[in-house]
């Protein structure tokens, strides 16, 4: 058995270097803040990779299965016998991978900001939220159970808070950030809810128990039950609904557009690479309670994935802003995965969704990141988000573009780059359980490949823009991790996830299947070719397109008034009906009720105190009818 | 020599002093007035302590005494009363008792 | 000498000096070092509390002192501290402290103010360390008079009507709860064995059922009202928004909390019969006050009144834990007063600090104030996001243990009110990212705030000191989780006693 406990060390350095940058960074100057936050990811980079190759290559296998391994476990806050909330570390196959992927990614997205930042005021409180969110992520990642994940949860929520209102005296992005937290919050609520029912049954936080296939959560599948499914089915949705909150699914899916609003590294590293994908790894992480005990559960996770998929895909298609379109790319791309794990069976072959989703996870987080970066390179050169004043651009960002073209055709799944070894194993596991879904991802693959090619045309060919200053290429702290990240989005795609990260940790044997693949490579062709027509020259048959479409484009294009439905339920109902009211009542009514106390009080004294009138022969008077009445009132009763 | 009056005629006439008095009190505006009603209710009820001594504990001397004490106090506290109303005539200028209601809520 | 009867000395000391000398400075400089002083000790309270529970002392209270007080009636001035008490006191005495800071500004009558302050302190120590309900009734009353004092004295706005308002509702409840505790005395022992009033003796006796159904909802309303029980909290918003800094921190700081520890070791500890048989009652009460209070708190305008409101919803969350009856709800309940506590505390000085420089409290009228006091900014969003539950904080382990715990009932009942209740961790997001965002965030909305001084040292003492304690409490929330959780096993054991469920 090798030992793991070093792995703490993953999530202490980061902390400490929040603690450090947050209370110091001001003191000790930008430059310094940056190489000390890049410095620390480098190392627990490092330590990811180390421990990766020691789980996957260097510990002897069970019987050909990846065990999960506790690294390290303390207790830290006792609920009941039964219940406590442990701070630790998990090592399994897909924290492992989830290790990498955070961490890779956040060392480039660090390296990148060090160039992207500069200059900008709050340089040092950048990179202190940037250690922030990378402590909470990893912590999340490598949870061992659900408890330390909704702690992390919750922490990564306001790291994205934070980093989205980085510009915080910008009205846009404080509404923005307002938005994502209390959205995702909201999606949070269902997440404690279905953790507080999943361990009022199982009795346990802990993951590795909760997922036993023999253990009391699968166990009690057919118990108590609500309206016609189980209670654990209920409080998997329940839990989904956190998901769906953090990984953007329909309905939760407002807030991520608006996120954009942050600096563009950390929507390449939050809300592109890693957090968004918090609900598919929590998904996976549960896969065998889903599987085994609830599988209406996993239908909802299916059907609302390949919804959202579609739903943010045709969106995308209309949208201007360049990073907008890519946030809606990322919904549809969270759609596919949360679709391969809903179509997923448990064990051996029947889990190739599982392997799908997380295959795809992992490409999606190299090459979204490095369209995010990328974006973020040509929003430096240019100072604007808008395609439409955008194009021309190859010739002056030529390694920009060049990563950028590798981004797009790796995402439209063409051969042989990552997106379409991972893409295909989705599309073979939907084509094996569910058709319809199946036919949606086709047509999902079609227009991920028409909209990507209409951001990239649009952007790089098109229409000679005439620019205030020439746009120049990004330095060297900003093109290295494209570089890096272009390679891994070329070659990640041989890795043999099957041999690695599979749903009960045994390999299975999967291969490229044709016949789903050269449909849907051609699929995807065609979405570049028709985007290549459209955008490649000047013309103008968008606009003829958009006016023909004019319904429907227009709907698309105001990404269904979702938003403003939103916007109605909160100000109208919420404030104006249920707040307001409230607030009226509790003046008016409640405090009202005390105050007519008091003036009922103050009324009547005022009326009593007449009778103190000073008047002596007033009060002799009243004395002398007295004692008359009392000496009646005797004789009365002594002669009766 | 007083043995034909009944006693009867000394509470009737006690108990007309003492109402008179009270009505005095009640009704007269002005404090010496008052004063004087409250000293016919005082004499009322000497004059019942002196009847009921004489008839019905003849060889005692406790009402006597009684009405003797009540003559003393009455004659002190006339005094105080008056030395009072003195004073509230000083500060208010009149002894109209409706006037000096300073004491009111 | 017993450690505890020094928590009364001290600051009855403190007051004596502060009497005896002569300029504002001074004053300062001796409450300041009083109630330094107070923390020490109260520290050293923990750490001698901690080593004899380590050496095995398993006795229900520890240092036990018993003074006779009225012979005939049997008072004691008895005291005692058991885990949760000494977590109240050293919430007090940082809570006080911090308020001694916050108030280093006060130039209107200064050597006054801090003797009712402090004499405030004093009645709320007293409170926590009795076992005896007299002396315990008392130090209540004594805490809350000076109230009166100093919010009609040293207050803004309304002051007199709302010191009057919330002495009067104070006192209103402190009478109910004067019939619940002789109710109490009165069958405090079986027939012909001497009545008495110290707590852990009439623990081990079962007060008749028909006697507790007629004196639990007296004593609980009555320390209810304290506690913000809807609907008698609207004494809360006026009082707070009245209320000098330093005395809206202590009292929704502290004085609150003395009626969730009230209702606690006196009305359920002492009648868990009639409790559990009540219990719904207020269960739903208190779940309402939860919504109700953030509900209202969204729309305020006014800074404090958004955190009365927040009050009310926090403060409910502890009298409905405490109305779940198990342990880990209870104990949450007690987290979640000193959570609170902590974090309302350092709300309140921050207004307060705000207030002395914008000269306003309404959200609106200010704006972008981040980028112009960034370190009192930094502490507000600290607070805010420690009110929301953020782990890390103390808000997040209260109401945590406070959930997990109530959901752990069998009843169907009790845990559809706690999804009612959990609903308010949204709620409460958003009228705190709301206030953050208008108030802190976006650009400044008038010139004239440019030129403000950011925290002076005294202003930084008073934060530091609470946020270290909020931040704490989040991080390692172990030992004193287990500390309260070990203490509430005897009042488990009585309650489980009675009523298995």
């Amino acid at each position: 058995m090798i030992n793991f406990t070093y792995t703490v060390w993953i999530l202490i350095i980061p902390f400490i270097m929040f603690i450090f940058l947050g209370l110091a960074g001001h003191k000790i100057g930008p430059k310094l803040s940056g190489l000390l936050g890049t410095g620390a990811l480098a190392v627990i980079t490092a330590l990811s990779y180390i421990t990766a190759y020691k789980y996957f290559f260097a510990t002897p296998k069970a019987g050909d299965v990846f065990k999960a391994i506790l690294a390290a476990n303390t207790t830290w806050l006792q609920f009941t016998d039964k219940l406590h909330i442990d701070i630790g570390v998990l090592v399994d196959p897909i924290s492992v991978m989830m290790l990498i992927v955070v961490t890779t990614v956040s060392f480039m997205v660090h390296i990148y900001s060090t160039g992207y930042m500069k200059g900008e005021k709050g340089y040092e409180r950048y990179f202190a939220f940037l250690s922030l969110f990378s402590f909470s992520m990893l912590g999340l990642v490598v949870a061992p159970n659900i408890f330390q994940m909704y702690i992390f949860w919750e922490l990564v929520g306001v790291s994205s808070y934070l980093l989205i209102g980085f510009y915080y005296e910008k009205p846009s992005a404080v509404a923005a950030s307002k938005k994502a937290f209390i959205v995702t919050r909201f999606a949070d609520l269902g997440f404690l809810i279905g953790i507080l029912l999943l361990s009022f049954h199982t009795k346990t936080f802990d993951f590795i128990t909760l997922t036993d296939p023999s253990g009391p959560a699968i166990a009690q599948a057919g118990g108590a039950s609500f309206l016609g499914l189980s209670v654990i089915t209920w409080s998997m949705i329940f839990v989904y609904l956190g998901g769906a909150g953090k990984s953007a699914m329909f309905p939760f899916h407002i807030w991520l557009p608006d996120a954009m609003e942050g600096p563009t590294p950390v929507s390449a590293l939050i809300h592109a690479a890693t957090m968004v994908v918090a609900g598919v790894y929590l998904v996976a992480r549960m896969f065998p309670v889903y599987s085994l005990a609830a599988p209406v559960a996993l239908k909802v996770v299916a059907y609302v994935g390949g919804f959202s998929s579609l739903f943010a895909a045709i969106i995308a298609c209309t949208q201007t802003d360049i990073k907008r379109v890519l946030a809606y790319s990322t919904i549809s791309q969270i759609g596919y995965m949360m679709l391969a794990l809903g179509v997923s069976g448990y064990g051996g072959h029947e889990g190739l969704g599982y392997m799908a989703s997380m295959f795809h996870l992992f490409t999606h987080a190299l090459f979204k990141a490095l369209l995010f970066l990328g974006a973020g390179a040509i929003i430096h050169a240019v100072h604007t988000n808008l395609m439409t004043e955008m194009g021309g651009l190859r010739k002056y960002l030529p390694i920009t573009h060049l990563t950028f073209l590798i981004a797009c055709l790796t995402i439209a799944g063409i051969p042989p780059f990552s997106g379409f070894f991972s893409k295909d194993e989705i599309l073979a596991a939907a084509f094996q359980s569910n058709k319809i879904l199946f036919a949606v991802e086709y047509a999902v693959a079609g227009l991920t490949a028409f909209y990507m090619f209409r951001l990239y045309f649009n952007i790089f060919w098109g229409k000679e823009t005439q620019y205030q200053h020439t746009p120049h290429e990004a330095p060297f702290s900003m093109t290295i991790p494209l570089i890096i990240l272009a390679l891994g989005a070329v070659f990640a795609g041989w890795i043999p996830f099957n041999k690695l990260v599979t749903s009960d940790g045994q390999a299975f044997e999967s291969s490229i299947e044709w016949g789903v693949a050269i449909p849907s490579i051609l699929i995807g062709v065609l979405g570049i070719f028709v985007a290549m027509v459209m955008y490649r020259k000047e013309n103008n048959i968008p606009e003829r397109l958009a006016a023909t479409f004019k319904n429907t484009y227009k709907l698309a294009y105001h990404k269904f008034y979702i938003d403003e439905f939103y916007l109605f339920v909160t100000k109208k109902i919420i404030f104006r009906y249920i707040s307001e009211p409230i607030a009226w009542f509790d003046r008016h009514i409640i405090d009202g009720t005390m105050n007519s106390i008091a003036t009922v009080t103050q009324v009547v004294s005022f009326r009593i105190r007449k009778f103190q009138s000073g008047q002596l022969q007033q009060y002799a008077f009243v004395f002398i009818s007295g004692a008359v009445l009392l000496a009646v009132l005797m004789i009365y009763i002594w002669y009766w | 020599m007083n043995a034909g009056i009944p006693i009867q005629f000394f509470l009737i006439l006690a108990t007309l002093m003492f109402f008179v008095g009270v009505y005095g009190f009640l009704s007269r505006r002005n404090l010496i007035t008052i004063l004087m009603s409250l000293e016919l209710v005082l004499n009322s009820v000497n004059i019942n302590f002196m009847a009921f001594n004489r008839y019905l504990f003849p060889h005692k001397m406790e009402g006597m005494f009684f009405s003797l004490f009540i003559i003393a106090v009455v004659a002190a506290e006339a005094a105080v009363a008056i030395a009072i109303i003195l004073n509230i005539y000083r500060r208010f200028t009149t002894i109209n008792v409706e006037d000096v209601d300073e004491m009111k809520y | 000498m017993n450690i505890l009867t020094f928590f009364v000395v001290i600051p009855v000391l403190t007051i004596t000096g502060i009497i005896l000398v002569k300029d504002i400075k001074r004053v300062k400089l001796v409450a300041s070092i009083g109630m330094g002083l107070q923390l020490l000790l109260a520290a050293l309270l923990v750490v001698l509390y901690i080593m004899q529970r380590r050496a095995g002392n398993t006795e229900e209270m520890l240092f036990i002192k018993d003074f006779v007080w009225f012979k005939s009636l049997n008072i004691h001035f008895a005291l005692g501290v058991d885990g949760i008490s000494v977590a109240m006191i050293a919430l007090t005495s940082v809570v006080v402290f911090a308020g001694v800071f916050a108030s280093w500004e006060m130039a209107f009558l200064t050597k006054e103010f801090f003797v009712s302050l402090i004499l405030l302190a004093t009645g709320v120590f007293g409170f926590f360390i009795s076992i005896d309900l007299f002396t315990m009734f008392l130090f209540y009353e004594l805490a809350v008079i000076p109230m009166y004092l100093l919010i009609g004295v040293w207050g803004s706005g309304p002051k007199e009507y709302s010191a009057m308002k919330l002495t009067l509702m104070l006192m209103g409840a402190s009478a109910i709860l004067f019939v619940g505790i002789l109710g109490i005395y009165f069958h405090s022992a079986p027939d012909g064995e001497p009545l008495t009033f110290n707590i852990l003796r009439i623990s081990n006796y079962v007060i008749p059922i028909q006697a507790q159904r007629v004196f639990f909802p007296m004593t609980f309303v009555g320390f209810g009202v304290l506690g913000a029980l809807f609907p008698f909290h609207t004494w809360s918003p006026d009082g707070h928004s009245s209320a000098p800094t330093a005395v809206s921190m202590l009292h929704a700081g502290v004085l609150m909390k003395l009626g969730g520890y009230g209702a606690f070791r006196v009305a359920i500890f002492l009648m868990p019969e009639a409790a559990k048989e009540m219990s719904w009652i207020f269960i739903i009460l208190t779940s309402i006050s939860v919504i109700y209070g953030a509900f209202g708190a969204m729309v305020q305008k006014d800074l404090k009144y958004i955190n009365a409101y927040s009050s009310v919803s926090h403060c409910g969350l502890v009298l409905f834990a405490i109305l779940m009856m198990n342990k880990t709800a209870m104990t949450g309940a007690v987290l979640q007063m000193i959570s609170h506590g902590l974090m309302t505390a350092l709300f309140f000085a921050l207004i307060g600090m705000i207030y002395g420089r914008t000269h306003t409290r309404l959200i609106n009228e200010m704006g972008g104030l981040m980028k112009i006091i960034p370190f009192l900014s930094v502490c507000y969003v600290i607070a805010g996001l420690a009110s929301l539950g953020l782990p890390g904080l103390s808000g997040f382990v209260a109401e945590m243990t406070i959930f997990v715990g109530a959901f752990q009932h069998p009843d169907l009942f009790h845990r559809i009110t706690t999804i009612i209740a959990i609903t308010s961790i949204v709620i409460t997001a958003v009228y705190i990212l709301r206030v953050i965002a208008i108030l802190l965030l976006g650009p400044s909305r008038d010139n004239q705030y440019e030129h403000m001084n950011d925290a002076k040292w005294y202003e930084k003492i008073s934060t530091v000191i609470l946020i270290a304690c909020v931040a704490a409490i989040g991080l390692a929330p172990f030992w004193l989780s287990s500390m309260i959780g070990t203490s509430m096993q005897p009042v488990i054991d009585k309650i489980l006693a009675v009523n298995p469920f």
